[in-house]
């Protein structure tokens, strides 16, 4: 049917389409953020191929080797204006962003290229990417490998041949003894040695407590005194096993050549892992893919947290979730039962479910004011006054940590788990209760046994929300506790094993930090959005599981709801 | 059947096990209520812990000073003897207020104890033969130095000094005298030295001298030798001109530049520096009755004129609009209406003390313009008071008596027109909003106006809310009225899952990927702004001409999904033509073309980029709150309107949207709250610095972002602490006064569909 401008926009549908419109940009833009965040986040750990060109500019010629990042369009009038010589009659030019490596060298990490002066492009097979410990990556060829002052093995050419083949798996096999020798010192370090300071820490406190007490009786001290030695003879021991494995992995190196020609030594022990993208077949790209991915999510930060994994931080946050959780159920849980079976209906209860309801929208921040001065000053303080004195003037639990984050968190989102708890309550049917109470149950028992199984829907409901929203949750936890770079994971092998007092690392503040606080924000930034998007599928995934939590277990009450 | 004949089974409900039994039960249950009782009141309490708590660490920011006799031991010590000889010149403290000092015309250095007067180091200064004491000049207190002026025309200048030690566990200090000049007076001028202003940098001093009838400048630089320690003084000597006022008494602020000289009621301003040697720029009427004392204030940039009038007034030097100097009266603070015979200002702070004739001690802050305490100390005139360094307790001499009082004023520094008026602070050309807490020297003012962080929290909301409201509103009608069930069981719980996306995701990606991505195509932002909804009008109309065959091939309530290609080829052909139109338009570059042409500053974390970004976050709350209201319309009240002939659209907006006026209101009051209380995304996406201008391109610090920014770094306790407090407990009864009022208006909307 034809319909005439005029008809069409008396009719409304103009309006109507608009209308569809927002919910279609609407539905756009969050598909899109989180296509962007998975894109970024997914495409990092993919092994890039590294481009190897002539690049000339201003009539200087030079070789460049490395990845492309990204391109963008400029005007040529702000090249222009920058000195760079540009053929009359182009408007706009492309320019890549070159991730060169080479830090140590060159001084910088990335680089951009006019895509037009670049030349004779190719992709050898025989360049190679490294990950160091220290200097971000390194692009370059390999060219010889060395046992401490003796050369095994060199190679010169730019081809591929059997025998450089044998030279890159002679330096694969240094890297993996390399690599199983910073396992064994990474055990001394971290575990053994970590563990002797620890209990040296103890006893320095058990003194100082006894000091304190006034306590002269000198066997007291005499065991404390005895002991410590022990576990310096221990750590003298463990120091030197530690000297000789640093000799052990400090003894191959490898020179390569990087793209002005220069010949560069690297220590085998600085290097996390080597690779010929070019060379890679799918399947090969597939497995360094999956081995980084196994990185991302089970390894310590490198390199002030722009490279590594973010084991730690997924710790933190799963850590503080589940004593948030521990604490916001049983609460949350009382609170609404108490509300809705035993407090007596009326205005007071009104004014305090609105009350809680709005607490609900009270801004985080003013949470992590509230238990910056509450619990870290006002209660740690006097903790610390009353069980910790030995300590002081070192704040214990007077300073940020994982319990008063956890604390402050659950009392964040105890309304949610209110809320919802509530809801849940009020959708049983009188008349089951008062069946229940009918057959001489006491209230408690039709409480335990019928009411609360019938609302566990609802509790398990809220429970989620508060969960996902405490994980997310960043700006009160920037107050109460959380740290760029926590020295140890607050859940260990020494005594009490939990250490609420320990401050920890977490995903979102894990973004925060990386991402605006960082000195190479550039180089960050991949790692970011693969932190982000880790994030946000954990928070899809609990809220997903809440929904389908609910779902399930309304179902199996469904025959008691008429 | 009679009832005889049933035979009731023989069971005892009364065996000693089940009563037993119930007994526990019946305790079971009421341990139960008890339990369940705390535990709820308890978590109850604890919510409103929150409240008053906040309120508990901001409240003594409010609270008026006090004072009171010092009490040692529960016992309030007593006046004692002035210790030493002579009529006090000169009356101070050191750090802890154990110890004070008083030098006397007789030239004799008293350091006694502050509690009972005994002496405990007497020195006296070497006077010359045939000299008296004319005059003593304060340099400056924190550094705890004056100068003393002889008959002979020499000048001394003399710091008292303290040390610390701790033998056996308690702390013992020990005074001295140290002569920075050296030990030899230096020679001002022939004349006795009535009046002397010194001021110093690092090493070079001024020191002007001399009586009514002429002044005369020594500059001295003392060079020391870095090799051997040895000290070079030299210096030279002017004589200043004739400034034709009866000088009483003068001072000289520290950059060595400008000399203030009073007489009975006036105030020359004097230029040292000036071209054609030192002259006189200003001459003023300082007061109306006459000047009773005359001292700088902390940091030496502002004067405060004491007056027989019991009027105190506060002046510094403003920039015109030519460019001079002029003095300027600042405000003006009322001690009441005795003369005040002595002023004492703090050491760390800009306040002071005032002691008028009837013994009526005032202390005042500058900066707030407060007057924190007046109470009357003394009976009658007292001669001198005197501040301790941490203004925590004062000396006031009387009749050769001296008394120690404590001093409890914690926070002069905050007023209700300091955190919310223009402030006109130190250097500044006129009374300003300023946000600035902390700075690096010691004599800083700290700037506590909340104004900036509250416009700034107000902007940043209200970019968010135009931003997301059309899109939220329109989405939600569209959601509820229009789209089939089908896809609108999707569509609605798939926005309300963005609610749950962490914040500082959106922060993180508005700050590192849009900020840039918006700098470098900010004319398609606009484009977009303009091309979509055309496109969306335009497609629309289109597809009301395409046969029917074909549009009945996709019913009714699916055309938001037709849209989605519409919607992103439009998107992306206004990215694509941003280039093209900023060269056409804007020579290549609309953010420079904006600077230059229009003068608009551009930053690139701005207030559109936080609008967008926030502008995400509310959309899933108003979204999902107004759906639901809309949704929740009685269906027969929009049946009956259809009946009678109105099209979707007349029934959506004169029967649907009024009825559900008050659910969308209150989704715009909790969306608003979360767009004023959201913290990382503007932590991130805008450049924190706190500034009022409400141009769309520049940043914004708002109250959340600064807590989080300052909050970490402030000291427990101090001002700037329990300002942060009042920040975070503006945003807690904002937000909270808010959602109520949504709160409320959503009941009233529940009952009123209940009645129809």
């Amino acid at each position: 049917m034809r319909i005439s401008l005029t008809e069409w926009t008396k009719s409304g549908s103009p309006w109507v389409w608009l209308n569809a419109g927002a919910v279609t940009i609407c539905v756009i833009m969050v598909i899109g953020l989180l296509s962007l965040i998975a894109v970024r986040g997914l495409g990092h750990f993919w092994p890039a191929d590294i481009l190897q060109a002539k690049y000339s500019l201003n009539g200087n010629q030079s070789l460049v080797i490395g990845e492309i990042v990204e391109s963008e369009q400029v005007p040529a009038e702000q090249l222009r204006d920058a000195g760079v010589i540009v053929p009359d009659g182009t408007k706009m030019m492309r320019r890549d962003l070159m991730k060169i490596g080479n830090r140590d060298v060159s001084g910088i990490d990335f680089t951009w290229v006019l895509d037009s002066n670049l030349s004779e492009r190719s992709y050898p097979a025989m360049l190679f990417a490294t990950e160091r410990r220290e200097w971000g990556n390194f692009y370059g060829y390999l060219r010889a490998l060395k046992e401490g002052d003796t050369l095994i093995g060199q190679y010169a050419g730019y081809d591929k041949t059997p025998e450089y083949m044998a030279l890159w798996n002679r330096f694969e096999a240094s890297i993996e003894r390399a690599l199983s020798i910073r396992k064994d010192i990474y055990q001394i370090e971290k575990h053994e040695i970590g563990a002797i300071n620890y209990e040296l820490e103890r006893l320095r406190l058990k003194q100082r407590s006894l000091e304190l007490k006034n306590v002269v009786d000198p066997v007291a001290y005499t065991s404390i005194e005895t002991r410590r030695n022990e576990l310096n003879t221990e750590y003298e021991g463990l120091q030197q096993s530690l000297i000789d494995l640093y000799s052990e992995i400090n003894r191959d190196s490898i020179v390569a050549e990087i793209s002005n020609g220069q010949q560069i030594d690297i220590a085998v022990a600085k290097i996390v892992r080597a690779f010929r993208p070019n060379d890679m077949g799918i399947a090969a790209k597939l497995a360094h893919y999956a081995d980084k991915i196994w990185e991302f999510v089970s390894d310590d930060p490198r390199e002030a947290n722009t490279e590594g994994g973010i084991f730690p931080a997924i710790f933190g946050t799963v850590m503080m979730v589940i004593l948030m959780s521990v604490l916001v159920t049983p609460f949350g849980v009382v609170a609404a039962v108490y509300l809705r079976e035993y407090a007596k209906q009326g205005f007071m209860t009104r004014l305090i479910r609105i009350a809680v309801n709005n607490l609900a929208g009270v801004p985080s921040i003013v949470y992590g004011v509230f238990g910056l001065g509450f619990f870290v000053y006002f209660l740690g303080g006097n903790i610390d006054q009353l069980f910790f004195p030995e300590a002081l003037p070192s704040p214990t639990f007077g300073t940020g940590g994982l319990m008063w984050a956890s604390i402050t968190l659950a009392l964040l989102t105890v309304p949610v788990v209110i809320v919802a708890t509530e809801e849940g309550l009020s959708r049983i049917p009188r008349a089951v209760r008062e069946g229940s109470l009918a057959l001489g149950a006491t209230k408690a028992e039709t409480l335990w046994k019928v009411v609360l199984p019938m609302a566990s829907p609802a509790m398990m409901t809220g429970v989620i929300l508060a969960i996902a929203r405490a994980a997310g949750e960043v700006a009160p936890l920037m107050l109460v506790g959380v740290v760029k770079l926590a020295p140890s994971l607050p859940l260990d092998a020494n005594y009490p094993f939990l250490h609420l007092d320990q401050k920890f690392m977490h995903l979102g503040f894990h973004i925060y930090d990386v991402g605006f606080q960082s000195p190479n924000v550039e180089a960050a930034r991949p790692l970011v959005y693969a932190t982000a998007l880790l994030l946000v599928v954990v928070i899809a995934l609990l809220n997903i599981s809440a929904v389908q939590i609910r779902n399930h277990l309304r179902e199996k009450y469904k025959s008691l709801e008429m | 059947m009679s009832i005889e004949n049933t035979s009731a089974p023989q069971i005892d409900f009364n065996t000693p096990a089940q009563l037993r039994m119930r007994k526990f039960r019946a305790l079971k249950d009421k341990l139960a209520s008890g339990g369940i009782a705390f535990g709820g009141i308890s978590v109850i309490v604890a919510i409103v812990l929150i409240f008053f708590y906040l309120l508990y660490e901001v409240m003594p920011l409010f609270q008026s000073a006090h004072v009171e006799p010092w009490q040692k031991n529960d016992q309030a010590v007593e006046n004692y003897a002035v210790p030493g000889t002579g009529k006090t010149l000169y009356l101070s403290m050191e750090e802890q207020a154990e110890i004070g000092v008083r030098v006397s015309d007789q030239g004799e250095v008293v350091f006694f104890n502050t509690l009972n007067g005994s002496v405990i180091k007497a020195e006296q200064i070497n006077v010359p033969a045939n000299v008296s004491i004319t005059t003593l000049s304060t340099i400056s207190d924190p550094l705890r130095q004056f100068a003393i002026g002889f008959s002979n025309g020499d000048a001394l200048v003399i710091q008292h000094d303290y040390s610390s030690s701790y033998p056996d566990g308690n702390r013992v200090i020990t005074p001295s005298l140290v002569y920075p000049l050296g030990k030899e007076p230096i020679h001002i001028g022939d004349k006795p030295l009535k009046l002397l202003g010194i001021s110093h940098g690092e090493e070079n001093w001024n020191l002007i001298g001399g009586d009514e009838t002429g002044l005369t400048q020594v500059k001295i630089s003392v060079e020391e030798n870095i090799m051997t320690g040895e000290v070079d003084i030299s210096s030279e000597s002017e004589a200043l001109p004739n400034f034709n006022i009866k000088a009483h008494k003068l001072l000289l602020l520290p950059d060595r530049r400008w000399l203030m000289i009073a007489d009975k009621s006036k105030l020359a301003v004097v230029d040292l520096k000036a071209e054609d040697g030192a002259q006189t720029t200003q001459v003023i009427e300082a007061t109306k009755g006459s000047i009773t004392d005359f001292q700088m204030l902390l940091g030496g940039n502002a004067v405060l004129i004491a007056d027989d009038l019991g009027k105190i007034s506060q002046w510094f030097l403003v920039r015109d609009e030519a460019t001079d100097w002029k003095l300027t009266k600042i405000r003006e603070f009322t001690g009441g209406t005795h003369p005040i015979v002595n002023l004492s200002i703090e050491h760390r702070r800009k306040g002071f003390a005032s002691l008028d004739t009837q013994g009526t001690l005032r202390l005042f802050n500058t900066t707030a313009q407060r007057n924190a305490l007046t109470e009357t100390i003394v009976d009658g005139m007292a001669d001198r008071l005197s501040y301790a360094p941490r203004s925590n307790a004062m000396l006031v001499e009387k009749n050769g008596q001296l008394s120690l009082w404590a001093i409890h004023n914690e926070h002069p520094d905050v007023s209700w027109s300091a955190l919310w008026d223009k402030v006109w602070y130190e250097g500044y050309e006129k009374p300003e909003y300023i946000w600035q807490s902390s700075a690096a020297n010691n004599d800083f003012e700290p700037k506590y106006s909340l104004v900036p962080l509250a416009f700034g929290t107000l902007k940043a909301a209200f970019y968010a809310m135009l931003l997301g409201t059309p899109l939220a509103i329109c989405g939600a009608i569209y959601t509820a009225y229009f789209m089939v069930p089908a896809l609108r069981r999707k569509v609605k719980p798939f926005i309300e899952l963005m609610e749950a996306l962490p914040t500082v995701i959106l922060g993180f990606l508005a700050g590192l990927w849009l900020a840039p991505f918006m700098e470098d195509k900010l004319a398609g932002i606009f484009v977009i702004l303009l091309v979509v909804p055309i496109a969306i009008v335009t497609f629309g109309f289109l597809w009301a001409q395409v046969p029917d065959r074909i549009r009945f091939l996709i019913p009714e309530g699916w055309d938001a999904l037709l849209l989605v290609p519409v919607v992103i080829l439009a998107t992306l052909f206004s990215l694509f033509v941003s280039d093209g139109i900023e060269s056409l338009l804007f020579g290549g570059d609309m953010r420079l073309w904006m600077s230059n042409e229009l003068d608009i500053p551009f930053d690139q974390r701005n207030a559109l980029v936080v609008g967008i970004a926030m502008g995400f976050a509310v959309i899933p709350t108003i979204f999902s709150i107004t759906e639901d209201a809309i949704f929740a319309v009685p269906k027969h009240l929009s049946y009956g309107s259809l009946a009678l002939g109105a099209t979707p659209w007349q029934t959506l907006t004169r029967v649907v949207l009024p009825t559900a006026s008050p659910g969308i209101f209150s989704a715009l009051m909790i969306g608003m709250g979360r767009a004023v209380g959201e913290t990382m995304i503007v932590l991130m996406a805008t450049g924190n610095t706190p500034i009022m201008d409400m141009n769309i391109f520049e940043g914004m610090r708002t109250l959340a972002a600064n807590i989080a920014v300052e909050m970490p770094e402030s000291e427990v306790g101090s001002t700037h602490y329990r300002i942060l407090f009042l920040a975070a407990f503006v945003l807690f009864m904002f937000t909270f006064v808010v959602n109520t009022l949504a709160e409320l208006v959503r009941q009233r909307l529940r009952k009123k569909y209940g009645s129809l």
